[in-house]
């Protein structure tokens, strides 16, 4: 298999602070690959280091074939990178910030325009073309950053939390992109703390905390290696909900997650579920709703990090924390 | 047409292993005109650089000129070198503004994610203020001129006066860049520029006389880099002593960019 990206061991310290603690990564080209985890694990150190923006401490990487280290010339002339902050230059057009782009990749300034031109109609933007970028929303922010990346056509995108902070919407039309590159033969590494963007998008997720990868593999490897299914049981009465959890939490033996009104915890065998039905009974609980689903990868994440992943929500700026 | 099909991988021709000779020059230019074309869709710029100047002349020329001077005529001919000075000064720090934008919005990265040349951001926008810093130059000159300057040196004064001041800026230019690459946001570097280059600017022979400050303050005056120019520039466009300003002027222009260029570079290294 050809790998367009490769990394054993990478070691990136800042000061005190160990970013990356040895991580070994490989992608297959023309694949999606999530690097999932919360603020500060380690995703964004681990594509600057990809993306020759950062040395590594220890550990050698390559991209396309070439180091990042002593190939970073050619490395740069295969990828392209959208980082987590929408880095097009507000102060110029879109035209303007797709015309910069192409002229450092040394097209022509005929041959620039046309690029920009296409780029922009590709991703919507024609009508804002002549617009400063500092009066876009979000979401044309980050298409137009999408696009700055794509004016030289790379093998290799790098997606630095591509969606933080976009609505729904904008979110969703930015995975039809995404999907869309994979398609034309990209390569694409994301890096997201949403579970739900790495379950859409990604053929293989690296679940990464504190430096370290700490669970590899599909979705659906990852979503089965947590034992698989979660019993959520919703009492008629809530004053029944102390006995539930008690219930609950003796057969599975961990402590059950409990809301205003439901009681759910992971669960492994096929005996739970009975025994939990004849439990309730026998406590003449009356259960309105008892279900077992397949774990989400947010359950992954807990049982695998033993923290939840950040609120799917971001916080809106200026409100209190 | 949708986006994938504007984003297919061109095909994989093996990639150079380096940089052509003239490349560099090349993106400097590129980048250049990135922040010159700016100023277009922020007429804040061009409002800092151009009504800023002329206000200070016209402020200074007949609010203090009869004061200091006995008339606005006469200050004008011993201020508005001092104004360019000044101007000069607070005009080095749009780079270290600029900066630390690029560095704070991720802008910087995505440039240093192409193959360009790893010194053109830098020298890009360097290039781009010295522009700036000519037309304000230019400006100044012109407002000073119609309200009764006189060239006292001819034109080689003047192209002298202009050479110097740029040489002086680019060397200053490395202060601002170190501010840049140090503070959070870019209001930072203005709220610095502002508490360093005004007091600089006022405890020197820019404005005022020295002999007419204690003498304590008369020491510092006489050996501050804003004194020095502004005399430099005094010999150059009206008249007087320019061997001596002119060769002290470089020298500190020497000492500021051996001391700041590599405290700048250190810093621009460690910040990405």
């Amino acid at each position: 298999m050809t790998y367009a990206i490769r990394a054993e061991g990478l070691v990136r310290r800042f000061g005190d602070t160990t970013a990356l603690a040895g991580v070994d990564l490989a992608v297959p080209a023309g694949t999606v690959f999530g690097l999932l985890g919360p603020n500060g694990a380690g995703k964004t150190t681990a594509v600057r280091v990809l993306a020759t923006l950062l040395a590594a401490d220890e550990g050698h990487a390559t991209v396309g074939g070439y180091d990042v280290r002593r190939d970073a010339h050619r490395v740069r002339q295969l990828i392209g990178l959208t980082g987590q902050y929408a880095s097009v230059d507000e102060n110029l057009t879109g035209t303007e910030n797709l015309l910069l782009i192409g002229r450092l990749l040394g097209l022509s300034r005929r041959d620039a325009r046309d690029r920009a031109a296409e780029l922009l109609a590709g991703f919507q933007l024609t009508d804002a073309a002549g617009r400063a970028a500092k009066t876009y929303s979000g979401g044309m922010r980050r298409r137009l950053d999408l696009a700055a990346s794509l004016v030289g056509r790379p093998q290799v995108l790098f997606l630095d939390e591509p969606t933080t902070g976009l609505d729904p919407r904008s979110r969703n039309d930015l995975w039809d992109i995404v999907r869309g590159l994979v398609a034309e033969g990209v390569t694409v590494l994301l890096t997201t703390q949403y579970l739900e963007e790495a379950d859409q998008l990604a053929d293989e997720i690296a679940v990464v905390d504190h430096g370290r990868v700490i669970a590899q593999g599909t979705p659906e490897e990852l979503k089965a290696k947590t034992g698989g299914q979660v019993l959520t049981v919703r009492p008629v009465e809530a004053a029944d909900l102390p006995t539930v959890l008690a219930v609950v939490g003796e057969v599975t033996g961990v402590d059950p997650e409990v809301t205003q009104t439901t009681v759910s915890a992971p669960v492994n065998g096929p005996g739970a579920l009975p025994a939990v039905v004849r439990r309730l009974d026998d406590a003449e609980v009356y259960v309105a709703e008892l279900a077992l689903r397949g774990s989400s990868l947010d359950e992954v994440f807990l049982s695998l990090t033993g923290h939840r992943a950040e609120d799917e929500t971001p916080a809106l700026e200026g409100s209190p924390a | 047409m949708t986006a994938a099909t504007v984003a297919a991988p061109s095909a994989p021709a093996t990639p150079a292993r380096r940089l052509g000779p003239t490349a560099g020059l090349r993106h400097t230019g590129t980048l250049a005109w990135r922040s010159l074309v700016q100023i277009k869709h922020n007429p804040m710029e061009l409002l800092d650089l151009s009504i800023q100047p002329v206000m200070f002349v016209l402020l200074f020329t007949y609010v203090f000129g009869g004061a200091i001077s006995g008339s606005p005529g006469e200050y004008l001919t011993f201020a508005l070198p001092g104004i360019i000075v000044q101007n000069a000064f607070f005009a080095t720090m749009t780079t270290g503004f600029g900066l630390n934008q690029d560095l704070t919005k991720g802008v910087f990265d995505r440039l240093r994610s192409l193959p360009v040349a790893r010194w053109s951001p830098l020298a890009g926008r360097i290039v781009a203020d010295t522009v700036k810093q000519a037309w304000s130059l230019t400006l100044l000159l012109g407002v000073g001129m119609i309200l009764g300057f006189r060239l006292g040196n001819g034109v080689f004064g003047l192209l002298g006066a202009f050479a110097l001041l740029l040489v002086f800026s680019l060397a200053a230019a490395w202060m601002s860049v170190l501010v840049g690459v140090l503070v959070s946001e870019p209001d930072k570097v203005q709220i610095f520029g502002f508490t360093v280059i005004f007091p600089l600017s006022f405890t020197s022979n820019a404005f005022v006389p020295t002999e007419t400050m204690p003498s304590w303050l008369q020491h510092w005056v006489e050996v501050n880099p804003v004194t020095i120019l502004a005399n430099a520039l005094r010999g150059l466009l009206v008249g007087g002593p320019v061997a001596a300003p002119v060769l002290q002027s470089l020298l500190w222009a020497a000492a500021i960019a051996a001391v700041f260029a590599p405290l700048a570079v250190r810093g621009l290294r460690r910040r990405v």
